[in-house]
C-alpha cells in the first residue's frame, strides 16, 4: 500500500490578483512532492476567478520571491504578486 | 544620519504626480504584502550596506491613500562623500521598484481607478493585463 503525503499551502493574493480571484487568501492542497506552479494551477481548479490569473506569475514562498519550479511543504505560504509597482 | 564623518547626504522624496500622462489623476491608493515589505527592506538594505559600508541609508514607505502632491515614498543616504550617497540613494529608490511588494492604483477625478503596472503605464482593462 502507498499513501500519498499532502501538503496544505496558505495562498496569499493582492492588489488586482486578489480582485481577480475574489479574496485574499485561500488553503489549497496538493500531493507532494509540488512546486509552486502546481500550487497555481490547484488554485485555477479551485478558484474560477484563478483563471484569469497570468500563467507564470511573480511568486513568493515565505517571504522570499523563488521561481515557478521552487518546492513546497506543509505549511508554506505562497504569495503571487502582480508585477511591483511600489515607489 | 548625519555624523562628523558623513559629509554627503541625499534625500529622495517620491510623490504621488498628476501630469499629462496620469490624466486626472487625484490620489494613489497603495497596498502592500506588508510581512515581506518587511523582510525584503531588511535584505535591501543589507545589500546596500554590503556595497557602502560607510553609509548610513533610511527608507519609509507610506501606504493607503496618498493624494496628489504627498510624498509616498523617503529615502535618506548619508555617507562619507557624496558621490556614495547619490548611488545608495538610487540603488535604494530603483530596487525598491523592482522588490519591494507594493501595488499602486489610481484614483481618477472622473471616479475611474486603475491598477499601476511596473512600465509606469496604466493597464487597459481589468481582464486583459498579463
Amino acid at each position: 500500500m502507498t499513501t500519498t503525503a499532502t501538503a496544505t499551502i496558505r495562498v496569499r493574493l493582492f492588489a488586482r490578483y486578489a480582485e481577480l480571484v475574489g479574496r485574499a487568501e485561500a488553503a489549497v492542497s496538493v500531493s507532494l512532492p509540488a512546486t509552486v506552479d502546481d500550487v497555481v494551477r490547484r488554485l485555477r481548479d479551485e478558484f474560477p476567478g484563478a483563471r484569469e490569473l497570468p500563467e507564470r506569475p511573480l511568486a513568493a514562498v515565505n517571504l522570499r520571491q523563488v521561481k515557478l519550479d521552487a518546492r513546497v511543504k506543509d505549511g508554506d505560504e505562497v504569495a503571487l504578486l502582480p508585477p511591483i509597482a511600489g515607489g | 544620519m548625519s555624523a562628523p564623518e558623513r559629509g554627503g547626504t541625499c534625500v529622495f522624496l517620491g510623490s504621488v504626480r498628476n501630469g499629462p500622462e496620469e490624466q486626472g489623476v487625484t490620489a494613489i491608493e497603495y497596498s502592500a504584502y506588508e510581512e515581506m515589505v518587511e523582510a525584503e527592506f531588511g535584505r535591501l538594505l543589507a545589500d546596500a550596506r554590503g556595497r557602502w559600508p560607510d553609509a548610513r541609508i533610511a527608507v519609509r514607505h507610506r501606504l493607503g491613500r496618498i493624494p496628489v502632491g504627498e510624498a509616498s515614498i523617503a529615502i535618506v543616504a548619508a555617507a562619507p562623500h557624496r558621490a556614495e550617497a547619490f548611488e545608495a540613494c538610487r540603488f535604494v529608490i530603483e530596487e525598491v521598484k523592482r522588490r519591494i511588494p507594493v501595488w499602486k492604483k489610481e484614483l481618477r477625478v472622473d471616479g475611474t481607478e486603475t491598477w499601476v503596472d511596473p512600465s509606469g503605464h496604466p493597464t487597459p482593462h481589468p481582464l486583459t493585463h498579463d
